[in-house]
Formats: structure tokens, C-alpha cells, sequence
């Protein structure tokens, strides 16, 4: 117990601080960094994602094919990836950025995938029986259906890829994981637990986002049929 | 209007759906197309909008080839209907039926003004215009989806089962306003249905079609009732089809004798001296309220101190079948069916044989001679003894004329 009301304190000091709030080691540049790094992979996980999903919920071809790379894309570890590439492409940010990407990906498509393919049958055949053109049906019908399923995706990926994101200071970049890399290796503990605090309190924001993005995009007609955020 | 041309339609793994069809539907007529599952009924319905496209042969509509036009464009100038009406779970009612005004381009207020007409049309309050799909019952979304299927006018309507997933009831309502409607709006419909009775009850002419896709029957439903072509559509339109043509003669056509009818307010003495089992009560406008049997009557007083057995149900001369009245004749508790005039009074009564042999009379439906002992007496009759015609007499539906047009057998 008296573990826990430390811990708090350590943080609180450390967070209160006033050299964490200025300068290249402060919060406000480590977590532009952080933002900058999971936004650029979350933007491009996103297209790819997203166009893959869906060409092949739409189509209903290569589905297979979707399965098997989002799968083998899940067994690949980050970190390893991140060594990887920082080996094969010296250091920069390209190896932090499409471990991110890699990462997110899969979520992503899969979600968008299974949204589209399971979109109503009848819904499908009325639209186009009705003469809406493969695009319309795609954007009109399909989209707005699979959208609770795309935002789902959409907020797994980002989730992980702001936790994540802090493997970014192992090859000596930047972000919220270099106070936890940091802290690691000098046995600071404050500066450990403070980072952390950030990361989570990031990830909670990202998931009060996605929440206030669902409600204001999804259509109430679909909400009922939609299992809870 | 619609016309197909030696159409068939082959699957790669070697499945024929429909076999050298020619068929040619009339303007402003319901064609109804039936058979059994796998007999390429649906294919050739989606055939019409290109939602399948022919191996070989030639469907047009209006004289035009369907395959110049453009897929979509073709599709916005028909509507479908389709067995669980598809509607679209995102889209308000209201934007659901403005789907093709909107997918024309008459702009957001327009299309829903149009929307909101049509929701008129079907019979749906204009609450329900706000809410969505899963807030409507099976029968509300399925007149949602023929709201939307007449969004922008289309000459034909395309329906597939659109009331097969409905419970019967609904189902009766739904054909009962869906005539209605086609009475005002005289579309060139093309309906599949599995169901035989739905068939007959709708349509002005109905395509039975076999397994493997060949078309067994073109005819009008009381010409396949009457003369079926062979023994797969005699077997399909079911063993009581002689029944079921009754469906086809009006009731007013029927002879109806005065009967032991008394007012209410009789004295039950004049009852006894009929010398009838059974007395009909009626009231000061002569309509029924109710048999009472004359061994059961009480020992003094009126009509009104008896016990009234209820009449099971009458028959309208203006609006039912012959099929109704003989029902009627069935479940009366006297045996005899009451038939009423237009305001509901008494306009005679018959049992079960008398309307039987003026049936076979006005249907040929047996080779006996239609004259026997139950002949009905001449002239005592409020109705007319001339045989039934053969027009359409269900449910106050007097249908299109049933000869004409594209009629003859398929070819």
C-alpha cells in the first residue's frame, strides 16, 4: 500500500516538476514527438488498411490472402522489427515508422474487411437493383454499414500504435519511451513510472476520441445491432 | 413490354436456371411467375434488370434491347422488391424511399417530398418517416421497400417474394393493398412466388415454370385451373383446384331465395308457423343479427326473448366470391349461407347445394347436369339467377379483364 501512495507521489513530483515542461527532454516536445511518429504510421496503416479492406470486402476476391497477411503480420514482434530495419537502414526514423505501420495495419484491415463482407445481402442486392453504380454501393451502402466495424479497427490500431510508439527510444529516438528507456537504464524510477503515467493518460484520450467519433459519425440505425465500445 | 426471347441461362459448373424461355408480358398487367425452388423463376425476374445476364436470347422491354442501356441507368427506371425488403439499416424510412429520386439527382428536398408521398400511398403514418428499419415490424418494412421501389415511377416493378417472410396474416393485408395499389397505378409487374394461392390471387396471368427452368405454363389463373397443360402444373396448382376457381365467380351471380327471414321483434309464434328448423332474425334495415332454432324457441314472446346463434359469416353479393359463399353455406350454423346487398341487409339465403349446381352451371366444373331437385325456386330470389360471370369476385376486388393481351400458352 504504502508502495502505491509512493508511486503516486514519485509521479506527482516528477509530472509537477517544472524541468519536464521545457526544453528537449520536457513532455511538451517528447510528446509532439510520440504524436508525430503515431500519427504518420496510423495515417499510413490507415490507407493501406483501408483500401485493401475495402477492395476485397467489396469484391469478396482475396479474402484468403487478407487473412493470411494480417495474421502473419500479427506474429511479427515490433521490437524485432524495429532491430531489424534499424540494422538494414541505419538509424533514422523509417524503422520506427514502419514497425508502426506493420503494427497497425492488421486491426485495420481485418475490421474493414469483416464490416464490408458482412454487410446485409439483401441490403447489397437492393442497392444495386435499384441501379446504384459499384462506387455508390461501396459509399453509399457498404461504408456507412461497416463504419461501427472501421472505427473499431481504426481505434485498436491507434491504441496500440501509442503504446507502442515508445519502442521508438531503443534505437535512440525520440517520443514518451525515451523517459522510460531513460529511466531504465539509470535505475530512475521517477522518471520510469512518470513516463508510463503519460503513455496510459495518451491512450485514454485516444479512446475517449474514437468514443465521441463513433457517436457522431455512426447512424443511430445501426447503433442497436453494434456490441459496446 | 417485357419480352424474352428464346433466353437461357447456363452456370459454369453446368447448371441450366432457365431453359429456352419466350415469354411475352403484357403492359400494365401483373405476371406472376411460380414453380418450385430451383425452377429459375428468380433468375429470369433478375434477367429483366440485368441483375443476371442471359447466356443466350434476347430480353427487351418496351421494344428495346435491355443490353443498350447502361446497367444502372436501366435499373433506376424499374423498381424492385425484393423477399426481406433489404432496406438500408443506416437511412432514416424516409431517405430509404428517396433512394432513387436521389440517386437521379432531384436534390434532397424534392426526393423527400416524393419520399413522403409514397409512404402515404403504401398506408404508413408519416411518424414513421423519421425512424429506422429496426424500429418496423416485418410488414411495415416490406411496404417501405414497395415505397421505395415506385420512387421515381418506374413503369415495371420487379418483385421477388415480397411477402413470402411475412406472417399469413400480414401477408393477406399486404396482397389486399398491393392490389389495391396496382388498381391505381397499372405498373407492368413481374412477381415470383412459391406460393400457388398467392399466384392465383394476384395475377393476371401466371408463368408456371418447372425444375430446370422450362416454362410448364403460360396462362390466365382460371384457364391453368381450368385446363392445366400437364400432369406437373395439374399436381402443382394442388388437388382442390376446382375449389379454388370458385374463387373466380362472383357471388352476385349466384341464386338466393327469401328463406324463414323474420324481423327481431316477431312473435315467436310466427316463427314456429314457418315450419323451418331455422329462423333468421334480422333488424328494422334487414341486417342479420343471428339464427335461432326453432326447437330451442321460447314458449311466448318475440324474437328478441330467443337465444341467437351467431351467423358464422355472410357473403356480399357486390363484393365476394362464389368460394365465400359456399364457406358461408358451410359454416352456418343453419346451413344455410346469408347473402347481403351492399348497405349489409338480407338479400337472400342459399345451402350449400343449391350454389353448388348454379357453381357447376356458371363454371363447367362437372359434366352432371346442373337441374336436379335443388333447382332454386324462380323469382323468389332479391338477386339475379343469371349464371356467374367469370371476372375476378375476391375480396372486393374486381380485376383487369383476364382475356387479352399477351394471353395464349407458352411458347
Amino acid at each position: 500500500m504504502n508502495d502505491l501512495v509512493n508511486q503516486i507521489q514519485l509521479v506527482g513530483d516528477w509530472l509537477t516538476s517544472s524541468e519536464q515542461w521545457h526544453g528537449d527532454d520536457g513532455i511538451p516536445h517528447r510528446l509532439a514527438e510520440h504524436l508525430t511518429y503515431s500519427g504518420l504510421s496510423l495515417l499510413c496503416a490507415t490507407v493501406i488498411g483501408l483500401a485493401f479492406g475495402l477492395l476485397v470486402g467489396h469484391t469478396g476476391r482475396g479474402a484468403f490472402a487478407v487473412a493470411t497477411v494480417a495474421n502473419l503480420a500479427r506474429a511479427i514482434p515490433t521490437f524485432g522489427l524495429v532491430v531489424l530495419v534499424v540494422t538494414l537502414a541505419g538509424l533514422s526514423t523509417a524503422p520506427v515508422l514502419v514497425a508502426l505501420v506493420a503494427l497497425a495495419v492488421p486491426p485495420i484491415l481485418i475490421n474493414t474487411f469483416e464490416g464490408v463482407r458482412g454487410v446485409d445481402p439483401d441490403a447489397r442486392d437492393a442497392a444495386k437493383g435499384m441501379g446504384m453504380t459499384g462506387w455508390e454501393v461501396l459509399l453509399k451502402v457498404e461504408v456507412p454499414m461497416a463504419l461501427p466495424l472501421i472505427l473499431l479497427g481504426l481505434r485498436v490500431a491507434a491504441i496500440q500504435v501509442v503504446a507502442t510508439a515508445t519502442v521508438a527510444a531503443y534505437p535512440g529516438l525520440g517520443g514518451l519511451g525515451r523517459y522510460i528507456v531513460d529511466g531504465l537504464s539509470r535505475n530512475d524510477y521517477e522518471l520510469v513510472i512518470g513516463g508510463s503515467a503519460v503513455v496510459v493518460a495518451l491512450a485514454l484520450v485516444v479512446q475517449a476520441a474514437f468514443t465521441a467519433l463513433r457517436r457522431a459519425v455512426v447512424s443511430p440505425g445501426l447503433r442497436p445491432a453494434v456490441t459496446k465500445p | 413490354m417485357i419480352r424474352f426471347d428464346a433466353v437461357s441461362k447456363n452456370y459454369p459448373n453446368g447448371t441450366t436456371a432457365v431453359d429456352g424461355l419466350s415469354l411475352e408480358l403484357a403492359e400494365g398487367g401483373l405476371t406472376v411467375l411460380v414453380g418450385p425452388s430451383g425452377c429459375g423463376k428468380t433468375t429470369t425476374l433478375r434477367m429483366v434488370n440485368r441483375m443476371v445476364e442471359p447466356s443466350a436470347g434476347t430480353v427487351s422491354l418496351g421494344g428495346r434491347d435491355i443490353r443498350e442501356v447502361a446497367a444502372p441507368e436501366l435499373r433506376r427506371g424499374i423498381g424492385y422488391v425484393i423477399q426481406h425488403a433489404g432496406l438500408f439499416p443506416h437511412r432514416t424510412v424516409l431517405d430509404n424511399v428517396a433512394t432513387v429520386p436521389l440517386l437521379l439527382g432531384w436534390g434532397k428536398k424534392k426526393a423527400r417530398s416524393r419520399a413522403a408521398e409514397l409512404l402515404e400511398l403504401v398506408g404508413l403514418p408519416a411518424t414513421m418517416a423519421k425512424r429506422y428499419p429496426y424500429q418496423l415490424s416485418g410488414g411495415q418494412q416490406q411496404r417501405v421497400g414497395v415505397a421505395r421501389a415506385l420512387g421515381a415511377d418506374p413503369p415495371v416493378l420487379l418483385m421477388d417474394e415480397p411477402f413470402s417472410a411475412v406472417d399469413p396474416i400480414v401477408r393477406g393485408e399486404l396482397q389486399a393493398e398491393f392490389l389495391r395499389l396496382q388498381k391505381e397505378l397499372h405498373k407492368t409487374i413481374v412477381f415470383v412466388t412459391h406460393d400457388i394461392d398467392e399466384a392465383i390471387k394476384l395475377g393476371d396471368h401466371i408463368a408456371v415454370f418447372r425444375t430446370g427452368g422450362k416454362l410448364a405454363q403460360f396462362d390466365t389463373p382460371e384457364k391453368l385451373l381450368e385446363h392445366p397443360a400437364d400432369d406437373f402444373v395439374a399436381d402443382f396448382v394442388g388437388q382442390d383446384r376446382g375449389i379454388r376457381r370458385l374463387s373466380f365467380v362472383q357471388a352476385s351471380g349466384l341464386p338466393l331465395r327469401e328463406g324463414p327471414v323474420l324481423p327481431v321483434t316477431a312473435p315467436v309464434a310466427e316463427a314456429r308457423a314457418l315450419g323451418e328448423p331455422w329462423v333468421l332474425a334480422v333488424d328494422a334495415a334487414r341486417r342479420p343479427l343471428g339464427w335461432a332454432a326453432t326447437d330451442d324457441l321460447p314458449s311466448g314472446g318475440t324474437l328478441t326473448d330467443a337465444t341467437l346463434v351467431p351467423l358464422g359469416h355472410t357473403f356480399s353479393l357486390t363484393g365476394d366470391s362464389a368460394r365465400a359463399a359456399l364457406d358461408a353455406a358451410l359454416l352456418s350454423p343453419s346451413r344455410l349461407a346469408v347473402g347481403v346487398d351492399a348497405q349489409g341487409a338480407v338479400a337472400g339465403v342459399a345451402d350449400a347445394y343449391e350454389l353448388s349446381a348454379a357453381m357447376a352451371r356458371a363454371t363447367t366444373l362437372t359434366d352432371v347436369p346442373a337441374d336436379a331437385a335443388t333447382a332454386p325456386e324462380p323469382g323468389a330470389s332479391a338477386a339475379s339467377t343469371t349464371p356467374a360471370g367469370l371476372t375476378k369476385g375476391d375480396a372486393g376486388e374486381s380485376g383487369p379483364e383476364k382475356d387479352g393481351g399477351a394471353g395464349g400458352d407458352g411458347r
